[in-house]
């Protein structure tokens, strides 16, 4: 890995390696087809949203890029191999990924949920090394759970769970991580709690971030590229500027919109009218 | 500095709550994290079943002291204690034992895979196949030819093959590219419905003498059992106990969703595989032995996880515990009772409201 712990210049995209990529993947649940035929490829230290209407199959997409979901054609490739060939476990120290709403059983504590995030590390022999135990240290430090390490993770409030659930993939030490909807069901300050803390993430510790994101403002403001489905088909791609176009919230989301720029961070900022009939 | 504040200011100890601190432990290649309520509880859970156990082997109709059932298992008794100790009593304790430590270990083994507390064998199902296989053995025995057949195969090995038949199926039905928990429960309910069907009409049909010893059998119990019920339960324990052991550490991952368990590197479906099918044989082979004992596989692995805290009931505490529980409950069927009843009534007896009182003082609101 080329970035540093502080401050990386992002090198351009063309000149860093692809990590993660769908080629032609069509993808079915039993014999409902919700992808089709889609490409995609994501570079070294980017840091992606997937937005789309709901049911326009994002978070299925994600699912197989996490190779939880075997695509019906075509295939997901992770650093040029094919990911439904590599051992499960081996793809669980590159890539880690947060369901949208993870489960987590009575009485765990965060720490303990934190150090499951080592699972892929360990074996019968090594059950606890010194590595797990300063992963899992750092983890909880970074993402400022101290405090929080003995309670269980069923009596936090939403936000301080997310936070719980992304310090285990960051135990995990995977430099891919997808995430489906960290922010559902969070108010909105929390929402943006874990954003900065997934940008920390890609900013600091060099992540390759994917994220399936609803709230369209927050995907143009902390992602770097945009990307647009609608019914199974990647509608467009680009930087937010590039992609968050009256036009293209017209033709996805049947939305009659003005776009100014966000007065904060300069980013795309939607503003809606009202809903067009498709 | 006071010492509080140095507390609050320490680093995050990611091994602290409430069942107790953690202490890492490494040698060489190999390391481990244990708390200490995970060690002292099957500590004492086995210290329980040696104290019991010994206490039961000196009850009966001659009794010996707890010194003279010590000194005659170290060898030095005399040849009467010997005999009355080792062939007479020590079958049924071991037996006893060993069924309680397979029941403990298969609850816990199904609770936490299932991620559902009602998920024990006697709910799914694997115990009332056994019985349809005993029962059927018993009165059919000699009738028809089908009946024959089992009759010929002897009672234990009908309640194998009773308890394997529905595992099976219990397997093959909620099997769908992987297990989810609610289906196993679902699929489990309804052949218990079906075995239970069975065995009533059965039952039904049976002469006076053959209900009641069908009734005995159904109720578990450890009267009259010798090494030939007990070798053979020991051998395969050696087998499954390990290997049920060994579960332990993808069972952690397996508790969450599929989706993060296998983010986490689990390989669903051959996990999700070895656990069943190494809980389904712990109870195939402790049923055989004893029958049906009710309960112990419920509610053992509840009491267990709320002695030694933690997000699942352990494995190792929740088989002590079982035995200790069976032998125990054996135990006093035989003292404080008028007359010996089976002991699967006790195991329930005793059980359940110790599970009801952990229930009402305890901080868990959920399983």
């Amino acid at each position: 890995m080329t970035s540093t712990e502080t401050a990386p210049v992002p090198a351009p995209a063309a000149d860093r390696p692809v990590r993660l990529a769908a080629e032609s993947v069509s993808l079915a649940y039993d014999d409902r087809v919700v992808v089709r035929d889609l490409d995609l490829s994501l570079t070294d230290g980017s840091f992606t949203a997937i937005v789309g209407p709901n049911g326009c199959g994002k978070s299925t997409l994600l699912r197989a890029l996490g190779r939880l979901l075997r695509p019906q054609a075509g295939q997901v490739l992770l650093d040029g191999r094919s990911i439904a060939r590599t051992p499960t476990r081996e793809v669980a120290r590159v890539l880690g990924l947060l369901p949208q709403t993870p489960l987590a059983p009575a009485g765990l504590t965060v720490a303990d949920l934190v150090a499951r995030g080592r699972h892929p590390h360990q074996s019968w022999l090594r059950q606890w090394s010194r590595e797990d135990e300063a992963a899992v240290a750092e983890a909880m430090a970074w993402t400022d759970l101290g405090g929080l390490a003995d309670r269980p993770v069923d009596e936090l409030s939403g936000g301080q769970r997310q936070r719980a659930w992304i310090s285990m993939a960051l135990a995990q030490g995977t430099d891919l991580l997808l995430l489906d909807e960290p922010t559902t069901y969070l108010d909105l300050s929390h929402q943006i709690d874990v954003l900065e803390l997934v940008t920390r993430l890609h900013a600091e510790r060099g992540r390759t971030v994917v994220v399936v994101l609803h709230d369209l403002n927050l995907a143009a403001r902390y992602a770097q590229r945009l990307v647009a489905m609608r019914d199974g088909v990647l509608v467009a791609s680009g930087t937010p500027h590039e992609v968050l176009t009256e036009r293209l919230l017209a033709d996805v989301f049947d939305l009659e919109a003005r776009v100014v720029p966000d007065p904060v961070a300069g980013t795309p900022m939607v503003v809606p009218v009202r809903r067009l009939p498709r | 500095m006071t010492a509080g504040a140095l507390a609050r200011t320490a680093p995050p100890d990611p091994g602290g709550r409430p069942g107790g601190r953690a202490v890492s432990v490494r040698v060489g290649p190999a390391s481990a994290r244990f708390r200490w309520r995970s060690v002292v509880v099957p500590l004492v859970a086995a210290a329980a079943v040696v104290l019991l156990g010994a206490l039961s082997l000196g009850r009966g109709d001659y009794p010996i002291g707890l010194g003279d059932v010590l000194r005659t298992l170290a060898g030095a008794g005399t040849g009467g204690q010997a005999f009355v100790v080792l062939e007479l009593r020590a079958p049924r304790t071991v037996v006893g034992a060993l069924v309680g430590l397979a029941l403990g270990l298969a609850g816990a083994l199904f609770q936490t895979f299932a991620r559902n507390p009602l998920a024990s064998p006697d709910v799914l199902g694997i115990t009332q196949g056994a019985s349809v296989g005993a029962v059927a053995a018993i009165v059919l025995g000699g009738g028809t030819s089908t009946g024959a057949l089992l009759g010929g195969l002897g009672v234990p090995l009908a309640a194998l093959l009773g308890a394997l038949v529905v595992g099976a199926l219990l397997f093959v039905l909620a099997w769908r590219a992987g297990i989810d928990g609610y289906r196993l429960v679902l699929v489990g309910i309804a052949l218990w419905s079906v075995a239970q069907a069975l065995t009533d009409w059965l039952l039904t049909r049976a002469e006076v003498y053959d209900a009641a010893a069908a009734y005995v059998w159904i109720t578990g119990s450890l009267n009259a059992r010798t090494w030939d019920q007990a070798a053979p339960l020991a051998l395969s324990l050696l087998v499954l106990v390990p290997l049920a052991l060994a579960a332990g550490r993808v069972l952690g991952a397996l508790q969450f969703g599929d989706d993060t368990a296998r983010g986490l590197g689990v390989r669903l479906a051959a996990a999700q595989g070895a656990v069943v099918v190494v809980a389904v044989l712990l109870v195939a082979t402790a049923v055989a032995a004893a029958g049906p004992i009710a309960f112990v596989a419920l509610v053992v692995p509840q009491v267990a996880v709320r002695l030694t805290g933690g997000s699942r009931p352990p494995l190792l505490a929740s088989g002590l515990l079982g035995a200790a529980l069976v032998v125990g409950a054996d135990l006093l069927t035989r003292t404080v009772l008028p007359q010996a009843l089976p002991v699967g009534i006790l195991t329930a007896a005793v059980g359940a409201p110790y599970l009801l009182w952990l229930l009402v003082r305890g901080r868990r609101t959920t399983a």
